[in-house]
């Protein structure tokens, strides 16, 4: 062993005023959803769909990071694992929420009128009926209720399921004598989910945020909407990382490892990008009307919110995280974590508020309160995770490695 | 730094107790030697091949693009899917070296010397494409943009072809450079070793007066580290401009968003078929199997299997979404690419593109060299269908029906395709006996931790 601290369990103490904090944030988000509903702001519905599916796909990133290392057989990154798992067990609230959020909206959309899923409404099928949508008529072999809430049903047992195992298996390993055998159980557990995510991101992507503008379609959209979620999920990991660290339970993370995941910040930063790049600049240059109309709408009435997203997701990590130093530094990556958060925060509420709202909308203190809200208990969450479980994982055959680890 | 011990599940990637001394010998026993038989045979092979190939190429330029089988609809066909087809196969080299190279993949260190040989030829043999189908050669400067006395003559920026002039020329200088920088110390060390004038003074020049110092491999780490961050967006940004050569175009079947991220995963997959294919031979008929394993073969068969499994999403997303679209003319498009006249081209890809390297999940097959081989011939074939599925039958059913027709190649098509193996083959052939096959130097960094001498070392430790 070459490391020379101590690396007896280390836990992290949820204590009564980091969960006040908690409260407080979720206090916010409740006032401002309630006043938003209160006030029939027509951003009320979407609000709450952004942010739970924000949240949600942060906490699938870091359990698809999770079965990545696994399946590569990386060493370097034992020593941070308890962040991701404890990030990927939000995954039945947000799915919880979700359901919530869905089934709330198809009873309020039934007297209202509105829904969040323009296909929602049953008329569109019918070609007795004014509203009739021959477009929209032919996409109900997938857009229809029964399939659509078998589809949802299936994502969110696989994800849940995967996350709890992988939970489970990580801390049995640590009073295990022989860490190997359940390093080898979740290593083939994590080649099963990868297939499984390969086809849930991309379809939940489809469902939950592509079908909102029910016209557009682009091949693309599933996996850019798996790059955003990955990156946000990076920045988050980041930004719980260094607070740890700086509360002096991660000694056994260096220098190294966090350059490691700057490196990621900053790669996934410019493989968003160039997803982003590609779907954007193919359906400019082709200019096709059904498909361009998508593009429209962000130009014309979100024009400064959409450039803002592109410069802070893409300039920003770029610029800051270009050296080799800055990816070592706690401090930066901590203000660039924060900074990347909020920008794929931006990217999703311009996925998503476009088609449920159009071109009258705003981001305000109610928008803002809702995502504080969500933030808290995503937080609450996860640190209550955390401090189920020691900080430094044992008996993984690949601690060690992780231990040693230098670049 | 101490001294860094492995995870046991890790596998050895040197084996035979190597010492450092050892793997100068083996690595260098190609060039000092002498070609056996087979290497003869091969290389008179693919001698005839590039003889044809300057015969069919000559026809062309001599009589005029008329003895191709393009026609008014089907106006690329077998070119562009050549020459797609041959810079998806440059790519595994630099992914290698610049991408593997970030996430420290040690196995990466005996076969990148190679991958990145096959880039540069196959990028040279996806040039030769371009420039045969321009029809006039002797104008294939065009495309550059050079003050000229002809007036308003200039390229058009808006043209993805362009683009591709720019991409295509920036990767083959970038990747050359890496691969030539990586080749100097191991220049020298034959250099070191000649014992016959004429080699002492050609490595002499090869090797640019590398002398090893500290300051010389200071030098050499960061020149490899700024190459290794230029390559790792190029690997992505050329593949990517190919696919907008299509992408960008309002023909059914070739407008896609997705395309240019599924190309690049096409041409990794392709690309590491063809590392397979070559490897398997040469690791053989160079004795290098005890540093080429079966663990850097069943690495790579576990990278052609991701990435067969990207390219199958792609081809069930584009599917999905051409009917999730509701148009008329792009449902129609690949329709007609699962049952119209070109049916066997799309079925022919589905099947060693999708089905076939799923084989891979099994344990057994990733790790059989006979498998291996089958299966990475299986993936070369499939790729090439790939793209002659997207252009020749998006193009051959347009939007009129009066002018729909069939494609068919002709013999001086065929000939200018295979005399392109004897271009790739000929230089490939000769970089096996004059160029040490495998990144000797750097390999040396991991014999302390990854031999399966120090794994014994290390248990013997702990006994």
């Amino acid at each position: 062993m070459g490391a020379n601290f101590n690396i007896t369990d280390k836990r992290y103490e949820f204590t009564q005023n980091s969960k006040l904090i908690s409260y407080v944030m979720i206090a916010i988000g409740m006032v401002a959803i309630i006043t938003s509903f209160v006030t029939h702001s027509h951003q009320a519905w979407s609000n709450l769909l952004i942010n739970n599916i924000f949240f949600m796909v942060i906490a699938l990133g870091g359990l698809f990071f999770l079965a990545v290392q696994y399946a590569a057989e990386v060493g370097w990154s034992v020593g941070i694992r308890r962040v991701p798992e404890a990030m990927a067990m939000y995954l039945p609230w947000g799915a919880a929420l979700m359901t919530i959020i869905l089934i709330g909206n198809y009873i309020a959309g039934h007297s209202s009128g509105h829904y969040l899923y323009h296909w929602w409404h049953h008329d569109l099928f019918n070609p007795e009926s004014p509203e009739f949508d021959h477009i929209i008529a032919g996409k109900s072999g997938f857009l229809n209720m029964p399939f659509f809430i078998a589809r949802v049903a299936f994502y969110f047992i696989v994800w849940i399921g995967f996350a709890m195992y992988f939970r489970k298996l990580s801390r049995q390993q640590d009073s295990a004598p022989n860490g190997s055998e359940l390093h080898l159980k979740m290593r083939s557990a994590s080649y099963k989910f990868l297939v499984l995510f390969a086809v849930t991101s991309s379809m939940m992507a489809w469902d939950f945020i592509m079908s909102i503008d029910t016209h557009w379609y682009s091949t693309l959209f599933g996996w850019y909407t798996f790059a955003s979620l990955f990156v946000s999920c990076i920045a988050v990991m980041a930004i719980m990382i260094v607070s740890m660290k700086r509360k002096g339970l991660m000694d056994h993370v260096n220098e190294h490892h966090l350059h490691n995941v700057g490196l990621f910040l900053f790669a996934f930063s410019v493989f968003w990008t160039y997803l982003w790049f590609s779907q954007f600049m193919l359906i400019w240059y082709s200019n096709i009307p059904e498909e361009v109309a998508y593009f429209m709408i962000r130009q014309d009435h979100y024009r400064a919110f959409w450039i803002a997203t592109f410069f802070i997701n893409f300039i920003a990590p770029l610029l800051l995280l270009m050296t080799r130093d800055a990816k070592r530094k706690p401090v930066l990556l901590l203000v660039i974590g924060a900074l990347v958060f909020v920008g794929h925060w931006m990217d999703f509420f311009q996925m998503i508020t476009p088609g449920v709202v159009g071109s009258e909308w705003h981001c305000g203190w109610m928008e803002i309160g809702t995502a504080v809200g969500f933030l808290g208990l995503f937080r609450y969450v996860a640190l209550n995770q955390i401090s189920k479980a020691a900080l430094v994982p044992r008996n993984d055959p690949f601690m060690e490695e992780s231990l040693q680890h230098t670049f | 730094m101490g001294h860094f011990k492995e995870s046991d599940l890790r596998l050895p990637l040197i084996l035979g107790d190597k010492s450092v001394h050892q793997i100068t010998e083996d690595i260098c026993r190609p060039i000092e030697g002498k070609a056996n038989k087979w290497w003869w045979i091969a290389f008179s092979i693919a001698s005839a091949a590039l003889l044809w190939w300057i015969i069919c190429v000559g026809y062309t330029v001599g009589t005029g693009l008329g003895v191709w089988g393009v026609n008014k609809t089907v106006d690329w066909a077998w070119d562009i899917t050549n020459f797609v087809w041959w810079v998806g196969i440059g790519h595994a080299g630099t992914l290698i070296s610049a991408i593997l190279l970030l996430f420290r993949q040690k196995w990466r260190l005996s076969i990148n010397r190679s991958a990145e040989a096959m880039t540069i030829f196959a990028v040279i043999c996806a040039a030769s494409f371009i420039v045969s189908h321009m029809g006039r050669p002797w104008v294939a400067y065009w495309p550059i943009p050079l003050p000229n006395q002809f007036g308003s003559l200039w390229v058009n920026f808006n043209s993805p072809l362009v683009w591709d002039v720019f991409a295509i020329s920036t990767y083959f200088s970038v990747s050359l450079v890496f691969w030539y920088t990586g080749l100097i110390p191991d220049f020298a060390a034959v250099r070191d070793r000649a014992k016959t004038k004429v080699r002492k003074f050609w490595y002499t020049i090869l090797s640019f007066g590398w002398v090893g110092t500290a300051k010389n491999w200071q030098r050499f780490e960061e020149v490899s580290l700024v190459l290794a961050g230029i390559s790792t967006p190029l690997v992505l940004s050329v593949h990517s401009v190919v696919s907008m050569d299509f992408a960008t175009s309002v023909i059914p079947g070739w407008h896609t968003t997705i395309f240019p991220p599924y190309f690049v995963a096409g041409a990794i997959f392709s690309g590491f078929a063809m590392v397979q294919t070559l490897l398997i031979i040469t690791r053989k008929v160079l004795n290098m199997e005890e540093y080429i394993t079966i663990y850097h073969i069943d690495m790579m068969n576990r990278i052609i299997l991701i990435t067969g499994s990207i390219v199958g999403v792609a081809y069930l997303t584009e599917f999905f979404i051409a009917w999730y679209s509701g148009v008329e003319y792009e449902q129609y498009a690949f329709i007609n690419r699962a049952t119209g006249p070109y049916w066997w081209a799309y079925w022919s890809m589905m099947t060693c593109n999708v089905i076939t390297p799923q084989l891979f999940w099994s344990k057994r097959l990733r790790e059989s060299v006979f498998a291996t081989f089958v299966i990475s011939i299986f993936v070369n074939i499939g790729m090439w269908f790939e793209r002659f599925v997207i252009i020749v039958t998006s193009l051959h059913r347009d939007y009129l029906p009066s002018s729909w027709v069939m494609y068919s190649p002709t013999w001086v098509e065929i000939g200018i395709f295979i005399g392109s193996l004897g271009l790739f083959f000929v230089p490939f052939l000769l970089f096996t006996r004059f160029f040490p096959v495998i990144a000797m130097s750097e390999l040396k960094t991991i014999v302390k931790t990854s031999s399966s001498q120090a794994k014994k070392k290390g248990a013997h430790h702990e006994s």
